[in-house]
């Protein structure tokens, strides 16, 4: 075929629409220094901006997991916020066991202690997410009005669960010694815990990027949202894939219920669905499917709300939501959609 | 001499919804060569295809490849047995780099880098655009990944869906010759093609379906040779195609 005449060619990308692909990682930097032109003061600017990033790595944390099972296998999850509730009570029993450690002044203890309850907290939920798609999720592939009911079914069946295991009432949860108080940089005090927060946050978004674009699972991952037919045409056991996904998106909202858990310092049982809206913004936000877009979504989610709650407290009752509808009048299908082949 | 059976289809039926498609296809496809499968739009030949590899299963019937029954299988399992499909609309993941569809195409392995020059060489887009993204490249070149990608690790059998639908007549010769070459490697192949003068050329075996049922099944040789046959099974002689 080397003697055909076929000159290889491709479409070059125009500039105008390669900036306009690229412009939501800009909606970030522009909405913070949007916040310190309005806010006027840089210390207060800088305590609001780290608060609303580790609420945004926060819900980031609980909401890519979502993305990402909805992405790939298409199953609107609204029992996702019962794994959060899980991961925090688990969480918080944990940290009840090593109190000797959480109160110890040594910074090691406490963020063993920390990570013991995380590492706990997400092997729980991951076995969670494992019953929940055998059980709930697999007898109603490819039905969404049946994947809302069965899996807001195995919502409330999780909370009562909790009621049964840990009791009605809300249950309050300490920081360990170390991460309590704040830094005081300048007149800005910035919490510790916010900024394990983001560390944490960060570190999640990182390593799921590098899993999505370096690994062979992640290849297969990116491969099942676009047509999973053809994934499993080419010899991959799709099923099998989405149980790790659905196992992993889990265990993710259980690390994410451990660390709201400790943010507020309260957890109920209702607690995850409560967080479920702002989650499901972020994911609408962000395009269904995308892990980028959701980390840009729940970043503009996070400062917005710090924002508008310290410049005009009653906005920030519908800030969220106004900037879904700004975002969806913009882009339709959120910040970055998912190609799907069907 | 009539080589051995690799695929055997005996009265399958398949029912997509409400729809009976397949209504109990008996087709052989000998072992090397290219088998055509021909017959009008909505005859059934895509379900065909996708019915031998899994994707949609049939309600009655048998499949054997290679004497054994894979009527039953799931896809990656039919996969695995050396069953390559390229289907209809390609089945690239346009979000993907040429190279990592490749990559997940040797789901054995890594890449196999002798095998993987000669496919640069039978298709030099792969090799041009290794880095870009599937989405950006041109339909012949998406054709030319989807075929390539189903090549990449020796199979015994590969099922095409309509490898030059829509292409330029330079893309057409250029996947021909692809063909050609491919089927020297003693790969067996089963082609749905509407391009008649294309599938004359290179098929050995032919059938025609029509109505979900195989109407005619004999040497392509017959078939390319006979126009009146030609009219009476598809209603279009060669020289129309021409």
């Amino acid at each position: 075929m080397s003697n055909t005449a076929v000159k290889p060619r491709i479409e070059k990308i125009p500039l105008k629409e390669k900036l306009f692909q690229k412009l939501p990682v800009f909606l970030v930097p522009v909405l913070a220094l949007t916040g310190l032109a309005a806010i006027g003061n840089p210390s207060s600017w800088l305590t609001l901006t780290v608060a609303g990033l580790a609420m945004g790595m926060m819900i980031f944390i609980m909401a890519s997991g979502l993305t990402v099972v909805f992405g790939l296998m298409d199953v609107i999850n609204f029992g996702h916020g019962a794994f959060v509730a899980v991961g925090a009570f688990v969480g918080f029993t944990v940290l009840a066991w090593l109190a000797g450690w959480t109160a110890s002044p040594s910074v090691m203890l406490n963020l063993a202690a920390v990570l013991i309850a995380i590492l706990a907290a997400m092997l729980i939920t991951g076995l969670l997410g494992l019953a929940f798609e055998r059980v709930i999720v697999m007898p109603v592939y490819g039905e969404h009005l049946k994947q809302i009911l069965v899996t807001m079914g195995g919502l409330i069946v999780a909370q009562q669960m909790i009621y049964v295991v840990w009791g009605p009432d809300e249950l309050h949860i300490s920081r360990p010694q170390a991460l309590q108080g704040s830094f005081v940089i300048g007149e800005a005090a910035i919490e510790k815990y916010r900024l394990v927060a983001v560390a944490i946050g960060l570190a999640l978004f990182l390593a799921m990027r590098h899993i999505l674009k370096k690994t062979k699972i992640g290849l297969l991952v990116r491969a099942g949202v676009e047509n999973g037919e053809m994934v499993e045409a080419l010899g991959y056991r799709i099923r099998r894939l989405f149980l790790i996904v659905f196992m992993t998106g889990s265990a993710l909202a259980g690390l994410g219920g451990v660390m709201w858990g400790l943010y507020q310092e309260t957890i109920t049982a209702h607690m995850g669905s409560e967080i479920m809206v702002l989650v499901f913004i972020v994911v609408i936000i962000g395009g269904l499917g995308s892990v980028e877009g959701c980390f840009i979504g729940a970043m503009l989610v996070g400062l917005l709300a710090n924002y508008t709650a310290f410049l005009a407290p009653k906005v920030a009752l519908i800030s969220t939501i106004a900037l879904m509808v700004v975002i969806l009048m913009w882009r339709p299908q959120g910040l970055y959609p998912v190609v799907k082949a069907k | 001499m009539m080589a051995e059976a690799l695929l055997t289809l005996s009265g399958v039926h398949t029912h997509i919804g409400p729809y009976h498609i397949l209504q109990g296809v008996d087709l052989v496809v000998p072992e090397g060569g290219v088998t055509v499968l021909l017959g009008r739009n909505g005859a059934g030949k895509t379900t065909t295809l996708r019915t031998i590899m899994g994707l949609w299963n049939a309600s009655k019937g048998d499949i054997r490849f290679d004497d054994h029954l894979i009527t039953r299988l799931a896809t990656p399992e039919i996969s695995r047995r050396g069953i390559a499909l390229v289907p209809e609309d390609m089945g690239i993941f346009t979000d993907l780099t040429v190279a990592e569809n490749m990559i997940l195409a040797a789901a054995s392995g890594p890449l196999d880098a002798k095998r993987l020059e000669w496919i640069k060489e039978l298709f030099p887009p792969i090799g041009t655009f290794w880095n870009s993204s599937a989405g950006t490249l041109s339909g012949g070149q998406k054709q030319m990944l989807s075929v390539a990608r189903a090549i990449i690790e020796p199979r015994r059998l590969i099922l095409i869906d309509e490898p030059t639908k829509g292409l330029a007549p330079a893309i057409i010769k250029a996947m021909t010759d692809a063909l050609r070459e491919l089927k020297e490697t003693d790969t067996t192949i089963l082609l749905v093609e509407q391009n008649f003068a294309m599938a004359s050329g290179i098929g050995d075996t032919v059938a025609v379906m029509d109505d979900g049922r195989i109407i005619h099944s004999g040497s392509m040789k017959e078939l390319a040779g006979d126009a009146a046959l030609q009219e009476k099974l598809m209603g279009l002689s060669l020289e129309a195609h021409q």
